[in-house]
């Protein structure tokens, strides 16, 4: 069985920051390995340590700058990965998610995994919908916000779906599929350094559109950014100023007024 | 084509809050469409649920009778359907669980633009515009369509409730459901988080998240709820560790809490959090990001490293 993980290098930003046109200015900007895809590819890992499944595929859409997030990943136990870019994509302001759809589509024709690991959603533009959508499109069963899978694949995979007030749905989901994963489904592990010695010697192949045959045209999504600005605080917050010796004595304070110590 | 149709959430046998929110929501947008706003209830005890949706503004509710309980297939099948029948401009559905283990198989299979968890709608000319958070919060952003026809999804608790009674046509859909397209069944629902102490008993939570860093250092957090006799809980990443039990989870997918005092500690305020301590009657926050999202909903915020203060604060009253 082959696993297809998808794996984002997702942008961080400082704690003060400029907005410059529609983006964040470079500037305040970091990078890190999409937290909900860490745990994506620890399910994964742990699938194929448990001799459930062959291989372990990543792929991520990005330039050249997030191989090392790829290695990431390669370190932490996938086989191979695959890393999606070129001109056209460089251009695209916001990859939508009918944009990323049809690249991981075009991919998944390609792998023909048996099961494909999302994460619930990326830690900067947090659509939550791509997993979803692309097991439509290429025709998968799929399951939402899972936080447990059990192991016995055969031709189903027993998940858990995390909904809303401590609620958990059980399900049963035919393969292959696209599960989106959510975090606490597993501890991901470190990289170890035997892992990220390993991984200099994984292959980590890159694909234009056009080796992926998919069409320039459909990486231009029908959702466009317009404004980017810091929101509007309504709160009228009262902001302690001092040292922590000062501040933690105004928080003390307004704790012995509320009655909460005597 | 100007008509909006948005598709409520319930689970066993409850209509969730945000079903009530979706008929603001997509009111005022088919006020702006100047559409008729049509409901569509999927599952469950669909009359009994469509009698209560009846509320101001609603043109129609469109009745699926077909199983208890929400199945991603039987719901995108039939919003497809439904989306052929009437032909709306704009489907709205609830950025939930569910909502986004449906919504967006809706959109691929229509070939839809998706927007997902919108805090806020408005139509400029022909177009849609969108507003919505990214990098957890810090910034938000307007996006615009360049399409007639979208699926969104909404954020919960971001547009008031629906009230009033209305006249709406209340029509079974009658709905065409492959079965053998239903690729996963769902065998049951578990409560999860029992345990140990019941946080939204609690008068005084100290909530801890990720800015602890390390378990050990959970220590310094757990003195200070105890000089104060207050209760521990956490943001989610603490539980999702192992260093705090399911039981202490504050927020979307844990519990809801409203204690007197909330004292948030590292935690950044994303909005999965927020929906399960925005009831607290005080918020102190205390986090080295000014910036942070928790600000907005603090009362009152110490911005300094928690490693200098909570220590500083328990030794107060010690
Ligand atoms: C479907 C779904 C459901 C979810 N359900 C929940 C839920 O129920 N509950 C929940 O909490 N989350 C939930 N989340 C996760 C949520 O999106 C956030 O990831 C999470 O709340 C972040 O937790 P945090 O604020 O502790 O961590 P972070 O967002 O990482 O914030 C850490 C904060 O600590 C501050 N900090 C760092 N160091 C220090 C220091 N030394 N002193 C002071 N401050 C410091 C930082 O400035 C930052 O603001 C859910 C997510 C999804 C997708």
């Amino acid at each position: 069985m082959k696993v297809l993980v998808t794996v984002k290098e997702v942008a961080t930003v400082e704690d003060e920051f400029e907005i410059d046109g529609t983006a964040i200015d470079e500037r305040y900007l970091g990078a890190d390995l999409n937290e909900w895809d860490d745990y994506a590819i620890e399910e994964a890992v742990q699938l194929s340590e448990d001799g459930v499944v062959d291989e372990v595929v990543t792929v991520t859409i990005g330039p050249e700058d997030c191989e090392q997030t790829i290695r990431q990943a390669l370190a932490k136990g996938a086989d191979r990965a695959i890393r999606v870019w070129d001109d056209t994509l460089e251009g695209v302001d916001l990859l939508d998610v009918d944009a990323k759809t049809a690249i991981l589509e075009a991919v998944v024709e390609e792998e023909a995994p048996d099961l494909v690991l999302s994460g619930v959603q990326s830690g900067d533009d947090s659509w939550g919908a791509t997993g979803v959508s692309l097991a439509e499109s290429i025709d998968f069963q799929w399951a939402a916000v899972v936080n447990d899978l059990d192991h016995d694949l055969g031709d189903v995979a027993s998940v858990r779906r995390e909904l809303e007030g401590g609620v958990e749905e059980l399900t049963d989901v035919e393969l292959p599929a696209v599960l989106t994963i959510q975090t606490g489904i597993n501890e991901p592990r470190y990289a170890s350094l035997r892992g990220i010695r390993m991984a200099q010697r994984k292959e980590l192949a890159t694909k234009t559109l056009a080796d992926l045959g998919v069409d320039e045209s459909a990486v231009e999504g029908a959702v466009r950014l317009t404004d980017m600005y810091e929101p509007e605080s309504e709160t009228d917050v009262t902001v302690w100023e001092g040292g922590a010796e000062e501040t933690a004595g105004e928080l003390a304070e307004l704790l012995r007024d509320k009655g909460v110590v005597a | 084509m100007s008509d909006i149709l948005a598709i409520v959430d319930h689970r066993r046998g409850e209509l969730r809050e945000v079903s009530y929110e979706l008929v603001t929501a997509g009111r005022e947008l088919a006020d702006e469409t100047g559409g008729d706003l049509h409901l569509a209830v999927i599952s469950g005890t669909v009359e009994a649920f469509a009698e209560k949706l009846d509320r101001e503004g609603v043109d129609a509710v469109h009745t699926v009778d077909h199983g208890e309980e929400f199945n991603h297939d039987v719901y995108a099948q039939t919003v497809t359907q439904l989306y052929d029948e009437l032909a709306p401009e704009y489907v709205l559905a609830a950025n939930s669980v569910n909502g986004l283990d449906y919504a967006p198989a809706v959109a691929a299979e229509l070939d839809l633009p998706i927007v997902t968890d919108v805090v806020d709608l408005a139509v400029d000319g022909e177009s849609l515009v969108a507003t919505r958070e990214m990098y957890g919060g810090k910034v938000e952003t307007t996006t615009e369509l360049d399409a007639n026809s979208a699926i969104v999804t909404i954020r919960e608790g971001e547009w008031p409730a629906a009230e009033g009674t209305g006249d709406a046509a209340i029509e079974a859909f009658d709905a065409e459901i492959d079965e053998d397209a239903i690729g996963s069944t769902v065998t049951g629902f578990e409560e999860v988080a029992a345990g140990d102490v019941d946080i939204t008993e609690a008068d005084v939570l100290v909530s801890i998240g990720r800015g602890i860093e390390e378990e050990e250092n959970l220590d310094i957090v757990r003195d200070l709820a105890d000089a104060l006799g207050a209760t521990l809980s956490s943001s989610r990443p603490i539980v999702d560790a192992g260093w705090l039990p399911a039981s202490r989870q504050v927020g979307q997918s844990g519990k809801v809490v409203t204690p007197d005092v909330y004292i948030a500690i590292g935690i950044s305020g994303a909005v999965q959090h927020v929906a399960g301590m925005k009831g607290s009657d005080t918020i102190v926050a205390i986090n080295t990001d000014p910036n942070a999202p928790i600000m907005d909903i603090a009362d009152y915020a110490i911005v300094d490293d928690l490693f200098d203060v909570v220590p500083a604060l328990a030794e107060e009253f010690q």
